[in-house]
């Protein structure tokens, strides 16, 4: 019989002790640790990035980060609410430099905290207005549109509401799809209960409940609608593209809302520099790479994001930043998340 | 006597069990705190709203469903894969654990393209004019996901416990006169109990915490709320109660299973000798087992592979990227095989104290230690960052963290494997070996060990499956820029890219399949040679293999 020795026993229930000891000991005290000075260059050591974004959406670009500038990156890939949830129990320990979320207001969140220090202008300017944060501590990297993706067998582009408020009309009845718990969704619900405020919001919500089935994510909307599961879907604009690349056949089109229309909310992805970071130059350096034409252009030409920066040319099919919309709304008014879960926990869909 | 009986010394068992509960009490002290920094009136206010009420009711329904479920499964497939003459028994034997391989969120997404509205079912059926399947989505899909792919917890713990019962008893059932249901009912099913329960509770508990398959099948449970409030709403509070009130339900379950148990002891009359019981011939009855054993391991095996296989398929044909990285893979076996070892080492205080110094202590260490196992792995992960970050730091995103959360999470499924295995060992034994000399470590080490070996390799491939599957301590917690297989999944099915999961996703299912055959493999070869070895080794069992010619192992 193959063994171990005591000793061996003994050794392991030692290192088990002193795995135990400190969790034991954190366990009876609960005061926050002192903030750590910052000082005026960067820390030695990599840069590490909380990322929001998948890996195979942002992976590819910052990897081209340190071919070009030589600063290595680490990234911790999660969901922007979990990489958010992260930063605020580590506090002022926070070993990220940058946050890197899919969403504006998740980072509206964490500026309202006090958890994001400004951008230097240089950084901030290459932004039109209105795609960063009016605080400056936060950029859009590249946008996206709210869509009605629709079945193209199944319809035509007339037949597609151009407003969202005719969705809750009953003709709707189990024909559309959308994603309840997906952040992009919230986010838009966010944005109508500013725009149109809380009553009609509501109104609005318990008759799309009654017509849509709903959906985990973006990806299974899309494929519901190209099926012929249901016949129109609310989702993001980029799904669309790499399917039709995979499948020229792929029976979907993308419906963009009329400019000032409800369902015409560009949304961010985007990203800050934490004030905890012992990196702000070489984060700034990264989000500045960020937008650089080389970056644009992989956002749009990889993705089918829209680019945020002026002048860059969006890859064939996806609008330029200026045509959609010029959004007028204020993307920091996006924070109120508590309002909109518990609005569509009311109307039961949550 | 009772300074003989006792193995290693009770105050260092009772310490070191302190110890680990302590560990395992960190998420619970977590939860303690942030729904004191709400308030306890407000707190109040969320535990006993009528959505509250109503997420215990569905939440409760799923568990005990799934358990039932579970049970009922797996007491027959133990009985056919280890004591008849099944076709292609051995086979079936491995295969029917499998499906313990598969995590629930890759289960779920391959049940939908299977079995959806318009999934591969759908499409075989369209010529005959249906249009949509419904009927997966809500109660029912996430009911049967959740079956498939957990109800080898209880299979693995009642095949076990099949395996150590003494077969005599049920010769001297059936020697005074009982026919083979009343002797299963009396004799066999009380010697299985404790496997059942133990197994019954992992599936109970493991439903509770699942997130995987309720949020894709969406059904509404305790655990999923706890998400919404988490990432739609960021709101940790409200989070902390609904996980405070699982933590409560919890405790309630485990009573109840307590209460179940009572104190059985069925260990064996004289020490050790097992034999090998006799084959039960099935008969005509036969291939009616084999048709059955083949749906069930078609349905939880080969219709989800095959649908990893299709995505496979489709991403190798459009030039996707599926393979995964080597380094995923090592460092997947090698985070899950630490987690593992660990998780098993910090189980033996709290089983032995369990069996062999039952009370108050030992049952709060127990109960203790059971917490962070029906919490999703969000909530432990959300605490051990907030105590590893601001209290030890030094610790914070290293691999030792990470495995410190997977002991947390999964230290009662080594605790039930060696609680099942040491209560059918006599403390008589350890005794002999005492007062025959030997040092407390030394009659551990000697006889207790070798005695529950099959115990610990039971509890350490649990948990080393379990560890592989784990998503949010892993995606929270491991140093930064450290990816799994899990990891890998997740970040391509989170963003619809299907088929590049696909060999992630195989990778994972075929490495934690090969630890999970080997168990059973060995399990299944011991029965033949290892009570006389053990005999040899050992000195203080008394065991003759009798008999072993004449009976055989079941061919």
């Amino acid at each position: 019989m193959k063994s171990i020795s005591p000793r061996g026993l003994v050794t392991g229930l030692v290192a088990l002790t002193l795995l135990a000891a400190p969790m034991a000991a954190c366990g009876s005290s609960e005061e926050p640790a002192q903030p750590d000075g910052s000082t005026g260059t960067d820390a030695s050591g990599p840069l590490v990035v909380y990322s929001g974004r998948g890996e195979d959406l942002v992976g590819p670009i910052i990897e081209r980060f340190t071919a070009v500038t030589g600063i290595e990156v680490n990234v911790r890939y999660g969901n922007s609410a979990e990489m958010l949830l992260l930063i605020q129990e580590e506090g002022n320990n926070s070993p990220a430099d940058v946050y890197y979320s899919q969403g504006a207001g998740f980072l509206g969140i964490l500026s309202n905290d006090a958890g994001l220090t400004p951008l230097p202008e240089e950084v901030l300017t290459l932004v039109p207005e209105g795609l960063r944060s009016p605080k400056g501590d936060w950029v859009g990297l590249s946008g996206r549109a709210r869509v009605i993706a629709y079945n193209t067998d199944r319809l035509s582009a007339d037949q597609v509401p151009g407003s969202l408020t005719e969705l809750s009309d009953p003709i709707w009845r189990g024909r559309i799809a959308w994603a309840p718990t997906n952040a992009s969704l919230q986010d838009h619900v966010t944005a109508m209960r500013v725009m149109i405020g809380e009553e009609v919001t509501e109104t609005w919500l318990r008759g799309v409940m009654a017509n849509a089935v709903p959906y985990t994510n973006n990806g299974a909307i899309l494929d519901a609608v190209a099926s012929g599961e249901v016949e129109i879907g609310l989702t993001n604009h980029y799904y669309l593209y790499p399917r039709l690349l995979d499948d020229p056949d792929y029976p979907v089109a993308n419906k963009f809302s009329a400019p000032g229309d409800l369902g015409a909310l560009v949304n961010i992805a985007g990203a800050g520099v934490l004030t905890t970071s012992s990196r702000p130059q070489a984060a700034a350096a990264l989000l500045k790479f960020l937008l650089s034409a080389e970056a644009q252009g992989y956002f749009s030409g990889s993705n089918f994001e829209i680019p945020t920066v002026i002048g860059v040319n969006p890859a064939e099919g996806v609008p330029a930043i200026d045509s959609v919309v010029v959004p007028a709304f204020d993307l920091n008014k996006l924070t109120d998340l508590q309002g909109t879960v518990d609005m569509l926990i009311r109307v039961g869909a949550l | 006597m009772k300074a003989v009986r006792v193995l290693i010394d009770a105050p260092v068992l009772r310490l070191l069990g302190l110890l680990v509960a302590a560990g395992a009490a960190v998420p619970l002290s977590y939860l303690v705190w942030r729904v004191w920094e709400l308030g306890w009136s407000e707190s109040w206010e969320i535990a006993t709203s009528a959505r509250t009420r109503s997420l215990l009711a569905s939440t409760l329904v799923l568990a005990v469903s799934v358990t039932v479920a579970s049970v009922a499964i797996s007491v027959p497939v133990a009985w056919l894969t280890v004591r008849t003459d099944l076709p292609m028994r051995r086979t079936l034997l491995v295969a029917s654990s499998l499906p313990l391989a598969i995590p629930t969120y890759v289960g779920s997404y391959a049940m939908i393209g299977a079995f959806g509205p318009r999934g591969m079912l759908q499409g075989v059926l369209e010529r005959f004019g249906v249009q949509r399947i419904d009927g997966i989505y809500g109660f029912w899909g996430a009911f049967i996901v959740l079956t498939l792919f957990s109800y080898p917890y209880v299979l693995l713990t009642v095949r076990a416990a099949y395996r150590r019962i003494d077969p005599s008893l049920e010769e001297v059932s059936r020697t005074l006169g009982s026919g083979g249901l009343i002797t299963f009912w009396r004799v066999v099913l009380p010697q299985l109990k404790p496997g059942i329960m133990a197994g019954s509770l992992l599936v109970a508990l493991y439903t509770l915490s699942d997130f995987g398959a309720v949020a894709m099948l969406r059904y509404d449970t305790f655990t999923r709320a706890i998400y919404t409030q988490y990432q739609g709403a960021l709101n940790r509070s409200s989070a902390a109660v609904l996980g405070l009130v699982l933590v409560v339900l919890t405790i309630g379950v485990l009573a109840g299973e307590q209460r179940l148990r009572g104190r059985t002891q069925t260990h064996r009359l004289h020490g050790g000798g097992g034999r090998i019981a006799v084959t039960t011939t099935l008969g005509r009855w036969r291939w009616v087992a084999f048709g059955a054993m083949m749906t069930l391991v078609t349905m939880a095996l080969v219709v989800p592979m095959s649908v990893i296989g299709y995505w496979l398929w489709r991403g190798l044909r459009v030039g996707e990227p599926v393979w995964p990285a080597w380094p995923l893979i090592t460092n997947s076996l090698g985070v899950s095989a630490l987690g593992a070892v660990v998780t098993v080492l910090a189980a033996w205080p709290v089983a032995l104290l369990a069996v062999r110094h039952p009370g108050m202590l030992a049952r709060s260490v127990e109960r203790l230690s059971w917490s962070g196992y029906a919490l999703p792995g969000i909530v432990v992960a959300l605490a051990l960052v907030f105590f590893g970050a601001q209290r030890a730091p030094w610790a914070y995103q290293t691999t030792g963290m990470l495995v410190a959360a997977y002991v947390v999470l999964f230290l009662p499924q080594a605790i039930g494997a060696l609680r099942a295995s040491l209560i059918q060992v006599t403390p008589s034994v350890e005794e002999a070996a005492r007062m025959l000399g030997s040092s407390p470590m030394g009659s551990f080490w000697r006889v207790l060990l070798p005695l529950t070996r099959s115990g610990v390799a039971a509890g350490g491939a649990l948990v080393f499956l379990t560890a592989m599957k784990e998503l949010p301590a892993t995606l929270l917690l491991s140093p930064t820029g450290f990816s799994t297989l899990a990891t890998r999944i997740w970040n391509a099915t989170a963003e619809g890219f299907l088929s590049r999961s696909a060999g992630a996703a195989l990778a994972l299912v075929v490495m934690s399949s090969v630890p999970m055959g080997v168990l059973v493999w060995r399990e299944e070869h011991r029965q033949l040679g290892a009570p006389a070895q053990r005999t040899s080794s050992t000195k203080a069992t008394d065991g003759i293999p009798v008999e072993r010619t004449l009976t055989d192992s079941p061919r």
